[in-house]
């Protein structure tokens, strides 16, 4: 299956992949004129991307859900919101009540809070952007590759 | 308006040529029916014939055709020539009066052999002396122009239709082992006899039909090596280039057709290691002598005739033999006129050459 | 500073309606210019950007990487009194030397108001008496070779020709990367080139600055270049290429020599050029072993003997006014390549009043050599490549016709990695990652992407040649050399036709 992965020796720490992430994501709660252009969808708003960039010391790297072949959070979650399809970790939003549980076990800290109460994390596209998840496609600099290891 | 030799004027045309194998002479009378079943595909604006064999009696001297403006231009040129030549009979060359060919020059025909003197003193092999005093008197000699220079053949070319060149000249009553013939169809009007083909140095002689894309590229190089292009046609790039490298390189016939009509890259990428080897050498070396552009050429030489397509094949070329005979012509009825019943008939591939060599020959 | 003598030439233009304040402007910009202000969004949740201009370098980094298209760099509308004579630009410089003291240092190739001979040269295509070729059905070969052609033909026993090649090189097609020193350009950027170079069957060149040794391995697609200042030159440099390239002058600053401040010579630049860390490199103007052709002749051969005589030599020269002349003397000095670089080449740092006005344009100089060394016979001895500046495909059709074996890129090359020709090059703050060994810079051009944009480039450039020849009714590169009748001047006078050797449009 593939996933997105993040090669830290090219990761510039722009920041774009956050952008473009963001507006994947509120582009579809928003109606149909903001999916067309990020200036509309995203103007004088804080985002919350379910990619974030982690920095120090020179050294950056967007971090975003593994999709783990034995994921902790989905054997964490109480509801039973979060489950696996194709590989594919997803959260239902209905299903989830915001204990939280997850966000503190994931390793990688891939998991947050969203505005809706429920959490969030990448989700690899598949309900926003056709194809290529859209992190990879803004990456300016080749850092996030979208592709098959092993 | 410019004329030739100041300007170069592209054109379309017919040849055609034969040869006997067994050296057995035959009269002229054959090639101008050859060429004349092509009148179309030429606009009367030039033809010529080159023959082989046809001095026999004075087959050890080089046989000089030149073309005069004026006696003036006579006088100089003879002048030079007896200082650097033995002159063994000069003559004017027979021509018949026909109303299809006027404006005609003086045309006059010298039996030379250099002599021994000027020969050791310019330190030069034989062919090499006589090939520079005709440019010598090709560019330095106003209105004096030496149209043909082998030996036992000659060159014999006009402004008009070739089977009127051909009655002109009274080919008839010519007799040699090997013809050939051209008739031009140019974009423009010459009007000068010396742009007709054939085109001949020393024995070598070229009849062509095409226009050559890379002519200049050509003409370039081929000037560094003590040719001088005086007549801006394709036809004499081709000529000097096949004499350099046969003459003053020493590559063979089949040699020649390789590097003049070199196989595409990826023919030579699939041919055995000692071939590619061979033939990514000869472009590597001579990649100006490439010739690039439709041509069909006909090159005569002492000895034989060689046909060559340029490798897209991009003009036709037709083959015919029949017992001791080789026809070569633009068109298959300019052959069945000659002979009817050919034994073996073919086109040969764009690249590939075609060599006729009388029994016994070695080129 | 009590007085301002100089505005800012450029100003950054915000469309405030789509900047969504990503920030990725003032991450991005190593000169500073964009700020994130928290707290002055007013009721927008996202802050504000902010700008200053003066430190704007016109790099378009920003430009490039706004995710909204908000900004754009407009040419400040701040003027001088109109005046042909003494304009803005002329002005500002004498304002900065009046500052300074100092000698105006500028990088990339002349940006004056000189004749392009390039766009002055139109092509010929084939009509109705010869057929064109076309090339997506017919082979179309570029493939081309450099060095020397072989006196006379040699037979074995059997008659067979031997191969008497002297050393000589292959391309797939008459193009090469020009040299660029390492420290000059930036690791990441000599990576992406060496590996273009290795997919696209051409070379690169390590220009004076030596070569690191993780590139060895691109050694047979590696021209080496020394230089007069012989930085990094060492027998196992000379064996590890494919070529070996004397660079008595570049386009750019005919008559001096390199120049790389003490800023870019760090850790690995400091180590390949064999410099100590922080002194500037400066290279000497002549190299101080060749006074004279024979001296020249004398490097050729030790080049060669400590090769084996297996890698041919290539002799590099600034287009100057008897160009034609040297060249014929390198001619004859055992050189089996000759580059010539006209004045509009690059340059990563050199005085501004060098590289203007010394030096000639590169088609004057290449119809001139070509022609001289014809003239002399000579022309089958040495391949030529001419460089400064080619631009296009058409540019190279042209520059074969009028006589070149090849060509030279640089500028476009770096145009093709995302050089956006901001002329910053010698402060060594490359936003782009090209011109700069900061780290945090280098990092920005992945020679993944960067060697994909060039065999892109390179790709088009050989597709658009075969189609030009086939017009043309030419099928392979070799029949296009020198061939000047396929190319009219337009709009150009007596004299310049006779130099070019070229016909006018119409006749």
């Amino acid at each position: 299956m593939k996933r997105v992965y993040v090669n830290e020796k090219w990761c510039l720490g722009c920041h774009l992949c956050e952008y473009y992430c963001a507006f994947a994501s509120v582009g579809e709660a928003n109606g149909e004129q903001n999916k067309k252009d990020m200036a509309r969808a995203l103007k004088d708003i804080k985002i919350n991307p379910k990619i974030n960039i982690e920095e120090n010391g020179g050294v950056s790297f967007a971090v975003s859900c593994r999709h783990c072949e034995e994921p902790l959070c989905v054997k964490s979650c109480i509801t039973g919101a979060l489950s696996v399809s194709d590989g594919v970790i997803a959260i239902d939003k209905e299903q989830c009540i915001g204990c939280y549980t997850c966000i503190l076990i994931c390793p990688y800290g891939a998991i947050s809070t969203s505005e809706d109460g429920a959490v969030q994390k990448c989700e690899l596209c598949v309900k926003t952007a056709a194809g290529t998840p859209a992190c990879v496609k803004g990456c300016p600099n080749g850092a996030i590759v979208f592709e098959e290891r092993g | 308006m410019q004329k030739e030799g100041q300007v170069r004027i592209p054109s379309g045309c017919a040849i055609s040529g034969m040869i006997n194998t067994s050296g057995k002479r035959m009269s002229g009378e054959d090639v101008i029916k050859s060429i004349s079943v092509m009148h179309d595909r030429s606009n009367g604006l030039g033809g010529g014939f080159a023959a082989y064999g046809i001095y026999p009696e004075y087959k050890d001297y080089y046989a000089f055709h030149l073309f005069y403006d004026n006696t003036a231009a006579k006088k100089e040129c003879e002048e030079f020539l007896e200082r650097y030549f033995d002159i063994i009979n000069l003559s004017k060359i027979p021509t018949r009066k026909i109303r299809e060919i006027t404006d005609e020059p003086l045309i006059w025909r010298y039996f030379v052999t250099p002599l021994p003197t000027k020969l050791a003193e310019s330190q030069l092999d034989e062919r090499e002396f006589v090939a520079r005093c005709v440019f010598r008197v090709n560019t330095k000699i106003k209105g004096a122009y030496v149209f043909s220079s082998g030996k036992n053949m000659g060159v014999f070319k006009a402004v008009g239709f070739p089977e009127d060149v051909g009655r002109f000249y009274r080919l008839e009553e010519y007799e040699g082992y090997c013809f050939t013939a051209h008739g031009r169809y140019p974009t423009n009007t010459p009007g000068w006899w010396g742009g007709a083909h054939p085109f001949a140095l020393l024995d070598y002689s070229v009849v062509h039909n095409g226009e050559i894309s890379s002519y200049d590229a050509n003409r370039r190089s081929i000037e560094m090596y003590g040719y001088q292009c005086t007549l801006q046609t394709d036809t004499e790039v081709i000529t000097y280039i096949i004499d350099y490298l046969h003459r003053k390189k020493g590559l063979n016939l089949d040699e020649i057709a390789s590097v003049i009509a070199a196989p595409f890259w990826q023919t030579i990428e699939r041919m055995p290691p000692e071939k590619k080897e061979i033939h990514e050498y000869l472009r590597n070396v001579f990649a100006s002598q490439l010739i690039t552009g439709p041509f069909s050429i006909l090159v005569g030489f002492e000895g034989g005739l060689m046909a060559l397509n340029d490798r897209l094949k991009l003009r036709s070329m037709v083959v015919g033999e029949k017992n001791d005979m080789a026809y070569i012509a633009s068109e298959e009825a300019a052959i069945r006129v000659i002979e009817p019943n050919l034994d073996t008939v073919w086109a040969p591939k764009g690249g590939e050459p075609v060599i006729v060599r009388l029994d016994g020959g070695e080129a | 500073m009590a007085v301002n003598f100089l505005y800012p030439d450029y100003e950054v233009a915000r469309n405030y309606d789509r900047c969504i304040a990503c920030r990725v402007c003032e991450r991005q910009c190593a000169n500073e210019v964009h700020e994130y202000l928290a707290d002055a969004g007013g009721t927008s949740a996202a802050g504000k950007m902010v700008c200053d201009d003066a430190k704007c370098v016109n790099c378009h980094r920003c430009v490039s990487l706004c995710p909204t298209r908000a900004l754009k760099i407009v040419r400040s509308s701040n003027t001088y009194k109109e005046n042909t004579n003494w304009n803005g630009k002329t002005i500002n410089e004498l304002y900065r030397q009046a500052g300074t003291g100092g000698v105006l240092l500028s990088s990339m190739g002349n940006p004056e108001d000189y004749p392009v001979y390039f766009d002055k040269i139109l092509l010929n295509a084939s009509q109705v008496t010869n057929p064109s070729i076309d090339p997506l059905r017919e082979p179309m070969e570029t493939k081309s070779f450099l060095g020397a052609k072989p006196q006379n033909i040699q037979r074995g026993h059997d008659g067979k020709i031997k191969n008497n090649l002297g050393p000589h090189l292959t391309l797939s097609m008459p193009v090469m990367f020009s040299a660029m020193s390492y420290g000059s350009i930036s690791y990441n950027a000599h990576e992406s080139l060496a590996r273009a170079a290795e997919e696209l069957g051409i070379l690169y060149n390590t220009g004076e600055g030596g070569l690191h040794e993780d590139f060895y391995r691109y050694g047979k697609n590696t021209i080496v270049q020394v230089a007069s200042g012989r930085f990094g030159v060492h027998p196992d440099y000379l064996n590890s290429g494919a070529a070996m390239e004397i660079k008595m002058g570049q386009g750019a600053k005919p008559g001096i020599g390199g120049h790389l401040p003490g800023a870019k010579i760090v850790g690995d630049i400091s180590r390949t050029r064999m410099v100590p860390e922080g002194s500037d490199a400066i290279s000497p103007a002549p190299h101080h072993d060749i006074y004279s052709i024979e001296d020249l002749r004398q490097l050729v051969y030790s080049l060669k003997e400590a090769t084996d005589y297996k890698k041919p030599v290539i002799v590099k020269i600034a287009a100057v006014h008897n160009v034609a002349v040297i060249a014929s003397g390198i001619a004859r000095s055992g050189a089996d390549i000759i580059a010539i670089d006209g004045f509009r080449g690059g340059t990563g740092a050199a005085p501004t009043r060098i590289r203007d006005h010394v030096g000639i344009p590169v088609e004057l100089a290449l119809a001139a050599t070509d022609k001289r060394l014809r003239d002399e016979g000579i022309r089958d001895n040495v391949s030529i490549v001419v460089g400064g500046s080619i631009r296009s495909s058409a540019d190279i059709v042209k520059a074969v016709a009028l006589g070149a074996d090849c060509v030279y890129i640089a500028t476009a090359a770096l145009l093709a990695l995302g050089c956006h020709l901001c002329r910053s090059c010698h402060a060594g703050k490359c936003n782009w990652g090209i011109a700069t060994q900061i780290p945090e810079l280098v990092k920005r051009l992945n020679p993944e992407i960067g060697a994909g944009r060039l065999v892109n480039l390179l790709t088009a450039w050989q597709h658009e040649i075969k189609e030009m020849m086939g017009g043309m009714g030419i099928n392979s590169i070799e029949s296009l050399k020198g061939n000047r009748l396929m190319l009219r001047g337009v709009g150009l006078n007596e004299k310049e036709l006779e130099i070019l050797g070229i016909k006018h449009a119409g006749e």
